[in-house]
């Protein structure tokens, strides 16, 4: 891609998505669960195990689920047996890049259907608070011995960014606010949550100043997958197929020390890729709907900057304006995202490709936005604040 | 769209690396690959970069975090596999051709020396409800089941085992970096570890990283005017219920290189394939992929090695290098060792008894309670 061509030898399209419910404590195994939704993005498509090529795995950090190599272990859950499978890594930035390497599975002609299956089990790690796992994913020398807590380092991004664009805790929880709100239309949600006000979220308990418990993502079991076609099969399964125009990815340095807090330059860098491929130069008209990655209530609006959806410090104000409402001149997160639907890592990723789709095809129910849907993207950030994943689809 | 390999870079396969980090050895070993590929700028020549690696052996959650700064990835495409490093080839073949990606640089480090709870973290990769709770006191256990299944089915004996080892390290002594060679070393008198396999029969554990660097033909011959091809690399994962596999043959092994096979337009491997590197982390491994690659009809490579087929100066030798029992197994980047060796005998950077150098076929395996095989053919 060093300039010289953006042309690719097949065109990919999505032809299928299913996901399990989003809750915490699922009783099924992260085998069964990969299964759940793999299933239900075969039936969506009209397809059967036997008609997949190759598979595609994502799941984030192995601690979660306690299983060391776990994409060999839940390649039987995703259907990867006697098959081509990989498992695909980029912290809590998998999900996306799921479908981002099933496209090139697809598009270098070897594999023509490719199921892509994202997963993660929370609840079942460490005792007493999944951010155990957090403990063990910096810097073993500088940082570990700190013994850091993955809150402090959001904290730190989120009070960077309301400094820098004046931005006050009001206006970040209208985020939450509206998430939550929008996950009452998700089949799958974790936390609907229809009468949340501003204030709900501002008298939340405090965990690590300015970033309090309804800012927050919840901790989430659950899986999504996508079936994803060359043009050809694609037309064969489905008369709406909703094609991969763009994706992108990034990844900063690990010193975050060093980076701007205020500003996701790795997500401008990633969304710029996708953008370039899927022939976008001005996202904000081009975009008809946007699912940005946002565990936290102040990412959204970090996110929508660095996509190019609003321009830097701008996010605050269109969400204050309503133009990010579901009904709104752009909206961002219908389906709940994360903060709404849940947090499984890898697997909201997926979720919110999934989302896309059925947003493309009009088949989003409750969720539908209301203006008329051609393109929308999906993004996920992940790592020590480092990676950007974006996938840009349209009809 | 072809796939050629523009460069290759190693750096450690020593028993511990003392002075460096696993950071410090990707680059060096990125560095030795840059330089190999005509002075390669990974800042403005490469597209994308992928690193081979698992949070388990790194001891750090979400590992892939380090995986840019080392190769000079940082703000650019970067991302990881969770398998070993010929797959992370085989990601690298598929984004070239796509047609999107010209240039991509593929990475794996191991440390071993760094993990001083091996046995518990290879346990830790069985299935955590039906094998876990029986807490195997070595891993090594489930190797030797299959290795008595496929001795007993095909009637292998501990002298073919012993063949295997013996030319193992007769080969790894003219391998620079086989520093476990050790020629004359008798099978027979190494301590049973668990029946049948005797110490000598497993390969012991090595630090070291490797770096390959990857082009469309569009743009190899900018970066050397004497690229191996890659043309073909597949993968299979078999399935990974212990208690459903076929102990006795690696199906994984097969579909991997059949699908590799026909990406090569190769019909009689036996005959067409110049030369081999494949996973003998365990002896026996080695026949049971010599067979699961159609080098040697099933149940026929112990025959063939003890005449000496397989040997260097053979009609088709098998690990030139000595493998994994020669040189070690250095987790993830056990794949792509055999792979860059491949392509140093190809390119007469390493001396070796061979007749055709001009197609070799590549293998790798991740080791139990695993199930992936990755199987690339590369050409002259």
């Amino acid at each position: 891609m060093t300039g010289r061509n953006i042309n690719f030898k097949h065109r990919v399209a999505v032809v299928g998505a299913g996901m399990t419910l989003f809750r915490s404590r699922m009783l099924e195994t992260p085998q069964e669960l990969a299964w759940l939704a793999a299933k239900q993005a075969l039936d969506e498509a009209g397809l059967t195990l036997k008609d997949i090529d190759c598979v595609v795995i994502g799941s984030a950090p192995d601690a979660f689920d306690g299983v060391h190599m776990k994409g060999e272990y839940l390649a039987e859950g995703a259907g990867g047996i006697h098959k081509p499978t990989v498992r695909v890594f980029v912290g809590g930035a998998t999900g996306v890049f799921v479908p981002i390497a099933a496209w090139w599975h697809v598009a270098s002609g070897l594999c023509k259907r490719v199921l892509a299956v994202a997963e993660e089990k929370m609840s079942h790690a460490a005792k007493p608070h999944t951010q155990y796992v957090f403990r063990y994913i910096w810097d073993p020398i500088v940082e570990k011995p700190l013994n850091p807590n993955l809150i402090w380092i959001f904290a730190m991004e989120m009070h960077r960014y309301m400094h820098k664009c004046n931005v006050k805790k009001e206006d970040i929880a209208l985020v939450s606010v509206k998430n939550k709100r929008n996950a009452c239309g998700h089949p799958s949600a974790q936390l609907c949550m229809p009468n949340i006000t501003v204030d709900d979220v501002l008298k939340s308990e405090v965990l690590v100043w300015p970033v309090q418990l309804y800012d927050i993502s919840p901790t989430t079991d659950g899986a999504a997958a996508l079936v994803l076609a060359s043009e050809e099969e694609a037309r064969r399964i489905t008369d709406t197929p909703v094609w991969v125009k763009g994706i992108g990815w990034t990844l900063d340095t690990t010193h975050w020390t060093n980076r701007d807090l205020a500003y996701p330059e790795y997500v401008r860098r990633a969304a710029e890729m996708a953008y370039r491929m899927a022939g976008i130069d001005n996202p904000r008209k081009q975009i008809d709907v946007a699912e940005p990655y946002d565990p936290f209530d102040y990412k959204e609006l970090h996110h929508m900057e660095g996509l190019g959806l609003a321009k830097k410090c701008e996010a605050p104000i269109l969400t204050r304006e309503g133009v990010t409402q579901r009904d709104g001149d752009l909206p961002i997160n219908p389906s709940g995202g994360l903060l709404g639907v849940g947090n499984p890592i890898a697997a909201a990723g997926l979720m919110k490709v999934a989302e896309i789709f059925w947003q493309v095809r009009g088949e989003a129910g409750a969720r539908q936005v209301k203006k008329p849907v051609y393109t929308g993207l999906a993004q996920a950030w992940g790592d020590l604040m480092q990676a950007g994943t974006v996938i840009v689809m349209g009809i | 769209m072809r796939v050629g390999i523009a460069g290759v870079g190693w750096f450690g396969f020593q028993p511990e690396v003392v002075d460096y980090s696993f950071r410090e050895m990707m680059f060096k070993a990125a560095q030795r690959a840059y330089e190999d590929a005509g002075g390669l700028d990974p800042r403005k020549d490469v597209d994308a970069f992928i690193s081979c690696q698992e949070d388990f052996w790194e001891g750090i959650s979400i590992s892939d975090e380090f995986a840019p700064d080392p190769v000079g990835g940082a703000m650019k495409a970067v991302y990881t596999v969770t398998g070993d490093g010929l797959q992370c080839v085989g990601q690298a073949y598929m984004m070239i051709k796509s047609g999107l990606f010209d240039v991509v640089v593929v990475e794996s480090h191991g440390k071993p020396s760094d993990v001083v709870t091996l046995n518990e973290v290879m346990f830790t990769a069985t299935d955590p409800i039906s094998v876990r709770p029986l807490g195997l006191e070595n891993v090594h256990a489930l190797a030797a089941l299959e290795a008595r299944s496929y001795m007993a089915k095909y009637g292998v004996e501990e002298g073919h085992l012993e063949a295997v080892v013996e030319k193992a390290h007769r080969a790894g002594a003219k391998n620079p970096r086989a520093v476990y060679a050790s020629p004359g070393r008798s099978r027979a008198s190494t301590p049973t570890v668990v029946d049948p396999l005797k110490e000598a029969d497993i390969a012991k554990f090595v630090d070291a990283a490797v770096v390959v660097v990857l082009a469309s033909d569009r743009v190899v011959r900018d970066f050397t005017d004497t690229p191996v091809w890659v043309d073909g690399v597949w993968w299979s994962t078999e399935i990974s219920t212990l208690e459903y596999h076929d102990w006795a043959f690696p199906h994984h092994a097969r579909e991997a290189a059949d699908g590799a096979y026909m990406q090569a337009k190769i019909a009689d491997p036996a005959k067409e394939v110049g030369f081999a590197e494949v996973d003998n982390r365990y002896s026996f491994k080695e026949l049971q992929h010599i067979e699961a690659l159609r080098l040697a009809p099933k149940g026929t490579a112990k025959d063939l090695l003890v005449d000496g087929a397989f040997c260097p100066g053979g009609r088709l030798p098998v690990n030139l290098s000595g493998g994994a029992l020669a040189e070690g197994v250095p987790f993830e980047v056990h794949g792509l060792a055999r792979l860059s060796y491949a392509v140093a005998v190809m390119r007469g950077d390493f001396k070796a008894e061979v007749d055709r150098r001009d197609v070799a076929v590549v293998h790798s395996w991740r080791g139990v309670p695993t199930t992936t095989s990755v199987v690339a053919v590369l050409r002259l």
